[in-house]
């Protein structure tokens, strides 16, 4: 069901409308196809034996028993595939950065709980697990290397003997003096600040279907991924197939979050295997699995100083910043994708004259990091939104005031921040107006005045942000990647049926980018939304394409769709032109209706491809050979979109339990130009919800032997909907001239704020300090009880 | 041998006693529209209806469901012709990704059947069962309002 729009526009507007997505239908009656609803015929089913260990040599393998079992087509280990496949590592120009090896089964040595190690084929998942029990594997323990401060010091077990420490990268932003601009301000404030660990956790968990086809020598990777493109282009290189013959398709996929973002070592061993044994090979993983193999997030130390005058203007900023990046640097996105975001955007949407900002990753024996949800901005946004409270708190300034003093205005874009970042001009300050006024924060602040007279716990907390979104090909996504992320294409064709196909490289995981991209090619070619079919997730269909990651579908494929369909709607108004006997400049099209302006005079898209296709002799054929129903166009948005934002929470804590229960929630957040208000409304709300979760109960949680304590969803805790509240979005559409579409990218926003406007409001219910999340009721109850001390 | 009736049909099957219903409903009925998330009972993608009550697919054996009624997801509405709650969930924009949301469907199919969900806190303690990682609940909630309402001639 779409919008309907009146006849009588001539052009209506589709782009903006709360238009119901076109995907609902099939989710919504159990019709959609996720990776476990394909069922291919003699499919073989995988199950792993996985290191117990965090850090040991494996010193023998004995799989006869799980060999001998009934059902069982083979039991590998490492040493029985290596010669199947190249090895891929995640390279990096950045200088100060180490590539690991990233094995497919753990060979000589596990790196953490939880690592692959030997592989089970057989007929069912039922049969391959019990096989997988017959699996005994001897360890010699080398030592857990579980703290990443311990890890980075010289006598430190190493995890990868042949980089030769765990510190894998470093890397320093600087502006100006900043120590001697610290060591004369008049206010200082710093803290040490730990974000925990934390995980996607899709409710659909990562799964492989990989089918060889012998007689053609082709392989077609069924798989969970974001970015199809890019694990096509690495298992390319990795397995020697063409690209014209290996083929990765992104069914319906149940979310990601940047989970299923990355190349993993599970697809990679069931295209081995299938190319092995002639047969499908899948892999499911669970819900442990999950918990403990896939990439996880966020698990950054920050030790940082904010200087300023007395009237709060920011002088210095300075942190010292040690990311734990777990075992392995994950393909493609490197283990710097998120600890050098936390240095590159700690300075936030604010003038910041001097700063420094370090940062190094180390190994440890973990689960992966990868480039989860907000990627950095979470951490970075938490740290620098503290940092400017404590500095209003010493100062005896409004939270709202000190930002106000110190964030970038509309005069001075372009602004080129202190870590570099350009930002373009976007709502800063309007965002934080925009939420303060729509949710009465003067008012807000009364009632809070009220309740603390009753002794009751309750605090207000603001969250400022900028992220760079929708990157171009100026800015790699990760830092010196040798993907290139900055573009993508849209092939849009009528058909000689008159349909309208649009094929995107980009791969649709919840974001409903069916829906948004068929209202961006209906509204430039004169459709209806509903006549549109967006194909995507599938790397045969175009060239080059990477994914969805990082805020850039709506910006990029939202781009290329534009000018791609521009160029067909050319080619229909050369067409329409010859037919209706009228100039091109006075046709046009609307509703799937061709017309020459102001008369009666009209054709559909369907005839219109009749006479293009089929009716041979309604055009003369050198301008029939002159029309191409068909376009492919690349954009590149180059240096990429700012999108800012500012989330505003009240809570209040229960001084018996410690729950924070959160009574107000608002953001205002600045997407530019809107597709779809219901879209947009739901990231915002989902990004939220997962930013709420890591400010109060999601955390991974390893011991000092480094097993992985949360690894079901009974330990690992994610929000329900009794603990989210209603929330109250606000979307500002800042005018974009550089971007073809003026869309802003917005799918992380939501999770970067949330953590730092909760954090903020807790220390501001009990006038403590909030220097770690997340902050979970015991977390809380023992912070209280050391103030009181 | 268990004989369990699915949406209306009833199928007589021999399976293994440790046959889970929710792989049963999936792998031996091809009904692919239950979702298996945890395995543990705790993330709800699995919920289905047997005699009348929500229950947890993936913590029932097959053999459990014998001589039971079940509804599952695909016993709602269908793609031209959606039941209500199907249709507002669509109109409220009330899932993104879709894994969870044949779970959250059945549950909330449960919950109009007994609750009067009086309130919107009703509503989501009513939902604390069902983990949604897209959408913040918040259009869920609103799209079950929006049954309720229809429902009391609102």
């Amino acid at each position: 069901m779409v919008v309907e729009v009146g006849e009588a526009e001539a052009r209506p507007k589709i782009i903006g409308a709360r238009v119901q997505r076109v995907e609902d239908p099939r989710l919504l009656t159990g019709h959609g196809t996720f990776i476990d609803d394909i069922n291919l015929p003699g499919t073989l089913h995988i199950a792993f034996a996985r290191s117990d260990y965090a850090h040991a040599r494996i010193t023998r393998v004995d799989t006869a028993d799980a060999a001998a079992m009934p059902g069982v087509f083979g039991v590998f280990t490492a040493s029985d595939i290596s010669d199947l496949f190249n090895p891929i590592r995640a390279t990096s120009r950045m200088a100060d950065y180490h590539a690991t090896e990233l094995p497919v089964l753990a060979g000589s040595k596990a790196r953490f709980v939880g690592e692959p190690v030997v592989a089970v084929a057989a007929e069912s998942r039922y049969l391959a697990e019990d096989a997988a029990e017959k699996i005994y594997i001897s360890y010699e323990e080398l030592g857990a290397v579980v703290d990443p401060v311990a890890a980075a010091e010289p006598d430190a077990p190493v995890l990868h003997d042949d980089v030769g420490s765990n510190v894998i990268l470093t890397r320093t932003f600087m502006r100006g003096d900043v120590d001697e601009a610290m060591a004369s301000a008049p206010i200082r404030v710093g803290d040490s600040f730990r974000m925990h660990r934390k995980t996607p956790t899709a409710m659909e968990n990562r799964g492989y279907l990989a089918d060889y086809d012998q007689g053609r020598r082709a392989l077609t990777l069924h798989s969970t991924s974001q970015v199809p493109g890019i694990v096509r282009d690495a298992l390319v290189e990795m397995l020697d197939i063409p690209g014209n013959r290996l083929r990765v398709v992104a069914p319906d996929v149940g979310g990601g979050f940047g989970g299923k973002g990355a190349l993993y070592r599970e697809e990679v061993l069931v295209c081995v295997l299938a190319r092995l044994l002639g047969r499908p090979v899948k892999w499911l993983s669970d819900r442990m699995e999950d918990l403990m193999s896939t990439n996880q997030a966020f698990d950054e130390r920050i030790e940082a100083e904010l200087a300023c005058d007395e009237q709060g203007h920011i002088l210095g900023l300075r942190a010292e910043v040690t990311g734990d990046v777990g075992a392995y640097s994950a393909y493609p996105w490197t283990a710097t994708v998120e600890p050098v975001q936390v240095v590159s955007f700690l300075p936030g949407p604010y003038r910041v004259p001097h700063y420094r900002g370090r940062v190094r990753g180390v190994t440890t024996s973990k689960a992966p990091m990868g480039a989860y949800r907000g990627v950095g901005r979470p951490i970075s946004t938490f740290v620098m939104e503290r940092l400017i409270d404590m500095a209003a708190a010493k100062l005896s300034l409004d939270p709202l005031e000190m930002r106000r003093r110190n964030m970038v205005r509309a005069e001075e874009f372009p602004y080129k921040a202190a870590s570099g970042i350009v930002w373009d001009r976007a709502g800063f300050m309007e965002c934080l107006d925009a939420v303060t006024e729509r949710l009465d924060y003067q008012g807000l602040r009364e009632s809070q005045a009220e309740a603390r007279e009753r002794g009751r716990w309750v605090g207000i907390g603001l969250a400022s942000y900028a992220e760079l979104t929708g990157l171009g090909s100026r800015i790699a996504v990760a830092p010196g990647m040798p993907v290139n992320t900055g573009t993508e294409s849209a092939n849009i064709r009528i058909d000689s049926s008159g349909a309208v196909t649009a094929y995107f490289g980009i791969a649709s995981h919840g974001q409903g980018l069916e829906t948004t991209l068929a209202q961006v090619v209906a509204e430039e070619l004169g459709v209806r939304v509903g006549d549109v079919e967006v194909i995507h997730g599938d790397s045969a269909i175009v060239a080059h394409g990477t994914g969805t990651y990082a805020s850039r579908s709506a910006v990029l494929a939202g781009g290329a769709a534009i000018m791609s369909a521009r160029a067909v709607r050319e080619q229909v108004l050369k067409a329409a032109s010859h037919i209706l006997e009228a100039d091109a400049g006075d046709i046009d099209a609307a509703n799937g209706k061709i017309f020459v302006k102001g008369t009666d005079k009209s054709i559909s898209f369907r005839d219109l491809a009749r006479a293009v296709y089929s009716e041979m002799g309604r055009l003369p054929r050198e301008v029939r050979e002159d029309i191409e129903l068909e376009a492919t166009r690349t954009y590149d948005p180059f240096f990429g979109t700012a999108t800012p934002a500012t989330h505003l929470a009240m809570l209040e804590i229960d001084p018996e339990t410690y729950q924070v229960k959160i009574l107000r929630y608002g953001v205002a957040e600045d997407c530019g130009r809107i597709i779809n208000p219901l879209i947009a409304d739901g990231q915002v709300h989902g990004g939220v919800a997962q930013g709420i979760g890591a400010a109060l109960m999601e955390e991974v949680v390893y011991d000092d032997a480094g097993q992985i304590l949360t690894a079901s969803l009974m330990d690992y805790v994610v929000p329900t909907a009794a603990e989210i509240p209603s929330m109250e979005v606000i979307h500002l559409e800042t005018e974009l001239p550089n971007n073809i579409g003026g869309f802003r990218g917005m799918g992380e926003g939501g999770t970067i704020g949330a953590p730092a406007a909760i954090a903020n409001a807790i220390a501001d219910a009990l006038a403590l300090n909030v220097n770690e999340l997340p902050m979970t009721p015991e977390r809380l109850f023992r912070l209280v009880g050391k103030q009181q001390e | 041998m268990i004989k369990v009736t699915v949406n209306g049909v009833t199928f007589e099957r021999e399976v293994e006693p440790r046959l889970s219903l929710a792989d049963f409903l999936r792998h031996e009925l091809g009904l692919t529209g239950t979702h298996v998330g945890c395995e543990q009972g705790v993330c709800g993608a699995c919920t289905i209806i047997l005699n009348g009550d929500s229950v947890r697919a993936c913590l029932c054996f097959a053999v459990q469901a014998d001589g039971c009624e079940i509804e599952t997801v695909e016993g709602l509405g269908t793609v031209d012709n959606m039941d209500p709650l199907q249709q507002s969930f669509q109109a409220h924009h009330a899932l993104q990704c879709g894994f969870c949301t044949p779970g959250m469907l059945m549950t909330g199919v449960d919950l109009l059947r007994k609750y009067p969900l009086a309130t919107d806190a009703e509503i989501r303690e009513g939902l604390s069962g069902n983990l949604c990682r897209c959408t913040g609940y918040e259009h869920v909630v609103q799209a079950i309002r929006a049954v309720v309402e229809a429902n009391n001639g609102g």
